[in-house]
């Protein structure tokens, strides 16, 4: 599904990786490992296509993501280290506003519901952790997304919550979905394939 | 495409509802600026009614700049504005529909107070008609031009000065037209031609500032 090839990224005029080649088929699940400032971040935003490598390509079913756009987007959920979710809104709110620019299907109820997440109160007055399962319910209702990048997805979750974030992992891969992901939790990440990246 | 233009829209009218003082603060802050000049210049009221148009203007102006510097910043602080990057609609469009909400938080209110301001300036009530005009059609511009120095200087440390110095030249046509087409209504002589300038200004604009933000979006994620 997804093939990267030749990838270089300097940040600051610090080369972070380069002739980074790798591919993902449907159903795999790789994990991205590396100490801080190895580029995981950088890695994955390259993969997305928020950040333009210094060399190299990523292709999605052998197409150019730059040249694919909004189509390859539309393939995507991208979850980054901000959480992406507006404080003055309410849970439900964010949610059905992610589905809508994603041009997915409108069902915030039931995934907030499996997460444990309260659905009116502003997410301004919610916990650290009910904040990140808010962020993740956008995977609940991304099951028809084939390729998922998440950056730190277990990071401020509590041992519960990390077992839904495995378990939503897993079923997607389950499905013939893709997950590239970055953590230093083990957890969950025993059947993924491991990509180090050196500092 | 659009579901999502209108659904932006709407999240960003409900986040200012949420935070009304914001929208308040610029409100005021456009009529303290306006409410100030007599206070410099005199209360002689030939010089009132003569500097009217132009005072308005330009308090339209820097109360419009006044928003610019959040317009972007908060999605990205946030995350939501890379979400907005990643959505399933063109970047364009999305950019259109956060220069309209700018405008209906903080460009329309103006056109609704303007003649608040007119009546404390004694400007002949007929010209109102042509002031209101003007706003409509110049505080558009003013959102969709701004927005593109928004999305240039996100990030940048000092930006908010930046911002300024960015853009205010940019918005001096929209300032000789708006206020010039007042002040040829006062003077008795047809102001339809200023006024179709404004509207080409705005159409231009309206076709052209999305894709810049767009792109200059794309560079400030980065």
């Amino acid at each position: 599904m997804l093939e990267a090839a030749g990838l270089e990224c300097v940040r600051q005029q610090r080369t972070l990786f380069s002739a980074l080649s790798f591919s993902l088929s449907a159903g795999e699940r790789l994990r991205i490992a590396g100490p801080n400032g190895s580029g995981k971040t950088s890695l994955l935003r390259i993969l997305c296509g928020l950040l333009a490598p210094g060399a190299g390509e990523v292709r999605w079913r052998g197409e150019r993501i730059d040249a694919l756009q909004e189509e390859y987007s539309r393939q995507i959920v991208y979850l980054g280290h901000a959480p992406a979710v507006k404080d003055d809104l309410t849970p439900a709110e964010n949610l059905e506003i992610a589905c809508r620019l994603a041009g997915l299907r409108v069902q915030t109820k039931e995934a907030l519901e499996r997460l444990g997440v309260p659905q009116d109160v502003p997410v301004r007055k919610l916990s650290q952790g009910q904040r990140r399962r808010a962020a993740l319910a956008r995977l609940v209702v991304s099951e028809s997304v084939p390729l998922w990048l998440l950056d730190e997805p277990y990071a401020a979750l509590d041992a519960q919550a990390t077992a839904s974030v495995d378990a939503l992992i897993a079923g997607h891969a389950a499905r013939g979905g893709a997950v590239i992901f970055t953590t230093h939790h083990e957890t969950g990440a025993a059947k993924a394939r491991v990509l180090e990246l050196h500092a | 495409m659009l579901d999502a233009a209108c659904c932006l829209v709407r999240r960003d009218l409900l986040l200012a509802w949420r935070r009304r003082s914001d929208v308040a603060t610029a409100l005021l802050f456009f009529v303290i600026v306006a409410s100030l000049f007599p206070l410099g210049v005199g209360a002689e009221p030939n010089l009132l009614r003569a500097i009217a148009p132009g005072v308005i203007w330009v308090a339209a102006l820097l109360s419009s700049m006044l928003s610019l510097s959040r317009l972007f910043a908060a999605d990205h602080a946030d995350g939501t504005l890379e979400q907005m990057l990643l959505g399933a609609s063109p970047l364009g469009v999305i950019a259109a529909a956060k220069a309209a909400a700018h405008w209906i938080v903080s460009g329309l209110p103006l056109a609704v107070i303007a003649p608040l301001i007119a009546l404390q300036y004694g400007l002949a009530p007929e010209l109102y008609g042509v002031l209101i005009a003007t706003l409509l059609l110049g505080t558009p511009v003013l959102s969709l031009i701004g927005a593109i120095g928004a999305a240039l200087t996100l990030g940048l440390r000092g930006g908010g000065v930046l911002l300024s110095l960015l853009v205010l030249p940019l918005y001096v046509p929209v300032l000789i037209m708006g206020a010039g087409a007042v002040d040829m209504a006062s003077a008795g002589v047809d102001p339809a031609g200023r006024l179709l300038l404004l509207g080409a200004m705005l159409v231009f604009a309206a076709a052209f500032a999305p894709w810049a933000i767009a792109a200059a979006l794309r560079i400030s994620i980065e």
